[in-house]
């Protein structure tokens, strides 16, 4: 519960926090964000890097800003929203333009841990730590974002599923780079319906869903668990199931799908759910979250 | 009982109605100024950290302290070997003499083996707290894992591994209340005979604050100082001096603010004792400061029993029998009194009714797990639960409703004094005014008549509680001492850790001697400066704390009468006493035309001191009371829980909670109501969220707040209370205590609660904690 | 092990300390400036405890290293009151018995001031779900989610004033005093 030892180095733009990775990269440097899943880690042993770069400071990073590349300040013309790295939950809470352009992502904020670390979390921190029951990487993924990242080899752009091994494979960012943005295509609908564990606050299970609807019809669904397995995942069942179906009529028969994908044996257990609780909760989490994404879109 | 007060909390009405300061204490804590043991700041102290066993069940085959002791700012690495050749035993207390089986008590570091995860092995000091984590990372120790049982049940089974050779069969002690063959007989007719299997869940007390000491020791008086965090200062004085060798006046142990106890703080844990060790062995200062896993590793947990009980009723309804087997998991030692409370838990059996014949036989069994002692309610928890549930069970079974059968069961108020079959002599109650306040305020009928279903989906139950409650063992010690100028100290053997002592005991005071609680300090928590006394735990202090200082105060008040009347020239049964004066009673025949007409309490004070006190009496205006109840006062009530069930997700939701306690007279109405509301949130908690589990190595799977679910303000619903009062014979005060009440009642409340609603599916008992998974579960294996 | 110097202004006074890379804010406060308000109750960011207004918003100071505060300014719970007047939030956990041992209380009335601070009118639901970052045993937030109702009341009637009596709370007891 007392972290170990490590030398720490406040970066003052990202430039000096990419050098000073290069610099430590036989040192196993970690990025420090906003330490919330990092301090833990290192107080339970779970880390134990020998340098901190704390790119806390980084103004640069901080920021929700619309068709614009949050870093260069350059319009580049996509009507995404772009999310700083370090931007806070707290700020995204505040932020009325992706309420409206990406609400699932508002939805999910509103529900995750509590109001002191809401204030000290980034969304970059929380993509990248992945935790398993954290809340945003089923938002990123059911929001369709992609994750900007810069490193020794420059920039280059991961697509959520790949970014959080949402197919059970190592996470894409590489070692020294740092994620500067999370961008989202603009979507009117989404919604987030979250089992919190007692204990944690983690997600026992957590549902995000985007749809795109049509003229009453639903032609692309986007719906993604987070706290059953160890990554976040896509409930491609429940989409298909969605996708072609008049919006009043899908909800339930696809929400039952949820579960069909992931096998129990595989889920998350504790004292609290058992792996096949999980899965159960499931259908009815799908559920919930399908319903709050098209109350957000009427 | 209590009159109108003067002083500070009369506020009341000043600038529209702000309502004044509920505490003394409360501003202190309030601006951070209250100081808690690992407050205190002392640039020499040192820090101690705990090497603590991975394994719940192996052999030590080494300890490789080298590595640490060469670190930088690391005073001193120790291991048992060190402490056995000290002139300290070294072994914490152990009531081992009440159990059936000869077996070595915990050891404040580990000899040879360790029987439970986080087994203190070796103790680290460095200058600093971090430094001392880094030590004990350091220390490598070699194990040799051996097979361990964490079950109770199982550890009686044939084959089972065993913790001692002394108890072959795990079992501690096995003890008997009741008579058996009365109750024998009470079962002859099989068909009326209700039966059921459950789990008290264990659980771990979760005080906010997490245990610690600050130790220093003069070697020049061989004298240790320890403060720590303690809810019973001359308590841990006496285990301290059992550990460390010492007699009692060799030690002054201090508890400072405490942040909550919940029995936890009253036990005697390696920490404190290894703080005092150390501190002599180096000549310092030290510190200890559990974390927050530590204190969940080190225990004391509480409750965890399995039960297998039977009720017999006879057509009518009426109760004939209760029989009772418990399996009680102790841990891996007998803490103190812990492995022998057990034998007295089924005390309580009886609830609130007429039950003609009880027997409970209990079973202490040690397992790898840690150490199990008394957590809020200490063994009523678990008596209650087990009747409770099953008078709930036997009144579904005949067919009427759980209601109507307790009552027609209920103990009559012309019953008592009321003498129950397990030895529990009720002093006073009137059990069918609780119960019937309680549904009024619950709205019962209305309940029951709506029914099961809502059109939410959901499926609502509506549980009723009855309970008892032993209050106020023990003695305690009082002492109000008037000082020069009239002002007074009170103090005594109990301490408060959120309790309020300090407002109840300076209002009790202030009520007797009728002056302003401002001129009144409250002094707990010094065991140099306090005459021996208790301490606080199982609903006491006002009972047996509040007693003896009200006594004191009374012997003080009349010899201050003595000395009015000397100055007033009259008897002392002329002299009036009021607003803090007295003057000559009406009436009476006044001394000659030279003395005063009034004389205040000051002005008695200084002619206590004052040179050549009167003829025929003793100088000074002090008195010490040690005092001991006639009996137990038995609290009771009514609680009952209303919730809503998602039947898809056993999402349990409670909808309302209605508490009516009756704890004889309210003195500081606030402060009881407060008691209540923190048992009913940590009963409630038992109910539905908290369980410390081992895996089956002996593994504390529920080692931090991420995996242990202590409840959370959304978590719990909006308590409501109601009340009746009927006091207690047995103290002046007519108090009984309250601090246990929730805990006691709300585990079955909310189980019945939960049963009802389902009990339409056959759903006869899910065990607690009523989590989402189980309740799902129930319904599921019921279909 | 790096040390550095870092500058913190703390209930409005500048200082300046060195702190290893590892220190966390809550033991720089409590151990190197005194400032032992803030509590330790978990160290692992679960209980509250340890909450501290960092500039300007409420955090769990065990689970921010000191030295990514350089620069900062920090309230802790000793900043609250103005000179001998509580501040109304501390004022209201007082009358409404919102607190029992006072381990959780500086952590609870910093949540409170933040929470108030963004909705200054919450429903008791809203509180406790604002609470949920803070553990208290002892009360079993009864009483703490009446102070903090009545402290919103109090805030919004003017600094330090009393509530108004519309008020709705949920017991109506006496205070002691009374009988
Ligand atoms: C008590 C508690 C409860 C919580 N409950 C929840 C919850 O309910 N839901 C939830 O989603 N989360 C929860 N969290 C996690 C919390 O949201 C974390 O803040 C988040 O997961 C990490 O964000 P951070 O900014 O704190 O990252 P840090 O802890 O600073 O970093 C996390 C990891 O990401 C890396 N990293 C951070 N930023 C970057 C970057 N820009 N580029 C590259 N790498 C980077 C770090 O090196 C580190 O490995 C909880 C945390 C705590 C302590
Ligand atoms: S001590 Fe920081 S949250 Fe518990
Ligand atoms: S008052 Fe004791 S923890 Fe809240």
């Amino acid at each position: 519960m007392f972290p170990p030892h490590f030398d720490y180095h406040r970066a003052s733009s990202i430039d000096d926090a990419l050098d000073v990775l290069e610099r430590h990269r036989d040192d196993d440097p970690r990025i420090l964000a906003g330490g919330h899943s990092l301090l833990p880690d290192l107080k339970n042993g779970r880390a134990s890097p020998d340098v901190l770069v704390d790119i806390g400071e980084i103004d640069g990073l901080r920021g929700i800003e619309s068709g614009v590349d949050v870093e260069s300040d350059t319009d580049h013309g996509t009507g995404q929203t772009a999310i700083g790295a370090l931007t806070t939950y707290a700020d995204v809470l505040e932020s009325d333009h992706l309420e409206r352009h990406a609400p699932v992502l508002t939805d999910a904020t509103r529900v995750l841990a509590d109001l002191q670390i809401r204030n000290r979390g980034t969304v970059g921190g929380n993509l990248t730590a992945a935790e398993p029951g954290a809340d945003l990487p089923a938002a990123a993924l059911a929001a369709d974002a992609t994750i900007h990242v810069r490193g020794p080899d420059g920039e280059r752009t991961i697509d959520a599923g790949e970014f959080l091994g949402a197919d059970g494979s190592e996470s894409a960012l590489g070692e020294r780079e740092l994620v500067t943005e999370i961008r989202v295509p603009p979507s009117p609908t989404g919604g987030y319906a979250k089992k919190t564990h007692p204990a944690s606050g983690y997600a026992m299970v957590g549902v995000a869903a985007v749809l795109e609807i049509d003229t009453e019809t639903i032609a692309d669904a986007r719906v993604a668990a987070t706290g059953v397995l160890e990554h976040a995942v896509r409930l491609t069942a429940v989409e298909d199931a969605l996708v072609g179906e008049r919006v009043d009529e899908a909800i339930e028969t696809a929400a039952e799908r949820a579960g069909e994908t992931i096998d129990p044996a595989d889920a998350r257990s504790d004292d609290h759910a058992s792996g096949e609780f999980r899965v159960h909760l499931l259908s009815t989490y799908a559920a919930q979250a399908l319903e709050r994404a098209m109350e957000v879109d009427a | 009982m209590t009159g109108p007060r003067k002083g500070e909390n009369e506020s009341e009405d000043e600038a529209g109605g702000i309502a004044g300061p509920a505490r003394r204490e409360d501003e202190a804590l309030l601006t951070g100024r209250a100081e808690y043991t690992d407050d205190l700041r002392d640039p020499d102290a040192a820090h101690l950290a705990f090497v603590r066993s991975e394994y719940g069940h192996a052999e030590i085959e080494g300890i490789d302290a080298t590595a640490a002791a060469e670190l930088e700012g690391v005073l001193g690495v120790y291991t048992w070997d060190d402490v056995a050749a000290s002139e300290s035993p070294g072994v914490l207390p152990s009531s081992t003499g009440s159990l059936d089986c000869e077996v070595p008590a915990h050891p404040v570091l580990a000899r040879d083996r360790v029987r439970y995860q986080g087994q203190p092995i070796a103790a680290v000091v460095a200058e600093n707290r971090y430094r001392a984590r880094d030590a004990v990372d350091a220390v490598a120790v070699d194990y040799d894992p051996l097979e361990a049982v964490v079950d109770s049940v199982e550890a009686t089974a044939e084959g089972a591994p065993t913790l001692f050779d002394g108890a072959p069969d795990n079992v501690a002690a096995t003890t008997d209340q009741g008579d058996r063959e009365a109750t024998e007989d009470a079962f002859d007719d099989p068909e009326n005979v209700v039966d059921i299997e459950l789990e008290n869940n264990r659980l771990i007390s979760s005080a906010l604050e997490p245990r610690a000491a600050l130790a220093e020791y003069d070697a020049a008086e061989d004298r240790f100082t320890v403060t720590m965090t303690s809810q019973s200062p001359h308590g841990h004085r006496q285990k301290l001096a059992h550990t460390l060798g010492l007699s009692e006046r060799q030690i002054r142990v201090i508890s400072p603010s405490v942040g909550g106890g919940f029995g936890h703080k009253g036990h005697h844990h390696p920490g404190e004792a290894m703080a005092a060790w150390c501190a002599r062995d180096l000549e310092r200062p030290v510190k200890w400061t559990a974390t927050r896993s530590e204190n969940y590793l080190e225990g004391a947990h509480g409750r965890d029993h399995r039960t297998t009980a039977e009720l017999a009723i006879d057509d009518d309804g009426a109760i004939r029998g209760l029989r009772v087997e418990t399996h009680a998991n102790v841990g891996g030692y007998g803490l103190d009194g812990g492995a022998s409370m057990p034998g007295w838990y089924g005390g309580l059996l009886s609830s609130q009714y007429r039950i003609p014949a009880i027997h409970c036989e209990t079973h202490a069994v040690f397992t790898n797990t840690a150490p199990v002692h008394s957590y809020r309610g200490a063994g009523r928890p678990e008596a209650i639960y087990v009747t409770e549930r099953l008078v709930d069970v036997a009144a579904r079974e005949l067919g009427i409703d759980p209601v109507e059968f307790r009552r027609r069961n209920l103990i009559e108020p012309d019953q008592f004094p009321y003498e129950t079959p397990v030895g529990a002599s009720y002093d006073s109650g009137d059990y069918e005014r609780g119960l019937e306040e309680a549904l009024e305020l619950a709205d019962y009928d209305d309940l029951r008549a709506r029914g099961r279903d809502r059109d939410d989906g959901r499926l609502r139950g509506v549980g009723v509680a009855c309970y008892t409650e032993s209050t106020g063992g023990g003695f305690e010690s009082g002492v109000v001492r008037v000082h020069r100028d009239g002002g007074v100290t009170v103090s005594a053997g109990t301490h408060s850790h959120g309790q309020g002592h300090e407002t109840t005991y300076a209002n009790l005071v202030a009520d007797v001697l009728e002056i302003p609680t401002d001129d009144i300090d409250v002094m707990e928590g010094d065991s140099d400066s306090i005459p021996t006394g208790t301490g606080t735990f199982g609903s006491r202090s006002t009972i047996v704390g509040g007693s003896a200082i009200v006594e004191s105060a009374e012997a003080v008040l009349a010899k201050a009468r003595r000395f009015a009347a000397d100055r007033l020239e009259v008897e002392p049964d002329a002299v009036a006493y009021g607003d803090g004066e007295f003057s000559v009673r009406d009436g009476a025949e006044s001394g000659s035309g030279s003395s005063a007409d009034t004389v205040s309490f000051a002005d008695v004070a200084g002619m206590a001191y004052g040179w050549g006190v009167p003829e025929d009496m003793d100088p000074g205006l002090e008195e010490t009371t040690f005092y001991e109840p006639d009996g137990t006062a038995y609290t009771f009530g009514t609680h009952v829980a209303v919730v809503a069930i998602d039947p898809e997700t056993g999402e349990l939701e409670l909808e309302r909670y209605v508490a009516v306690d009756d704890c004889g007279e309210r003195l500081e109405p606030t402060i009881v109501e407060g008691q209540v509301h923190g048992g009913v949130a940590q009963g409630i908690g038992q109910a539905v969220s908290e369980r410390a589990s081992y895996d089956g190595d002996g593994t504390l799977l529920t080692n931090s707040l991420d995996s242990y679910a202590v409840p959370r303000a959304s978590h719990l619903p909006e308590i409501e209370t109601g009340q009746t009062v009927t006091p207690s014979p047995r103290n002046p005060l007519g108090v009984k205590g309250i601090g246990e009440a929730g805990t006691i009642a709300a585990p079955p409340a909310v189980v019945n609660a939960v049963v009802d609603a389902l009990a339409h599916l056959g759903v006869r008992h899910v065990d607690m904690p009523l989590t989402d998974e189980a309740i799902w579960r129930a319904i599921r294996d019921s279909k | 092990m790096t040390t550095h110097d870092i500058e913190l202004t703390v209930n409005e006074t500048e200082v300046e300390l060195t702190v290893d890379s590892r220190t966390l804010l809550v033991h720089a406060l409590r151990e190197d400036l005194d400032y032992t308000g803030p509590k330790v109750g978990c160290e692992s960011s679960k209980c509250g405890a340890c909450t501290v207004e960092l500039d300007g918003d409420a955090v769990k100071s065990c689970t921010v290293l000191a030295v990514q505060a350089d620069g900062a300014s920090v309230r802790t719970v000793e900043g609250f009151a103005d000179g001998d007047d509580l501040h109304p939030i501390q004022q209201q956990f007082s009358a409404e018995h919102g607190l029992q041992c006072g381990y959780c209380t500086p952590g609870m009335v910093t949540t409170t001031k933040h929470l108030l601070e963004s909705n200054p009118d919450p429903t008791r639901e809203e509180i406790r779900t604002a609470l949920k970052g803070n553990i208290c045993r002892c009360t079993g937030y009864q009483n703490v989610v009446n102070a903090v109702e009545s402290a919103a009341a109090a805030l919004a009637a003017g600094e330090g004033e009393s509530a108004p009596d519309d008020v709705e709370l949920q017991t109506d007891y006496p205070t002691p005093g009374e009988d």
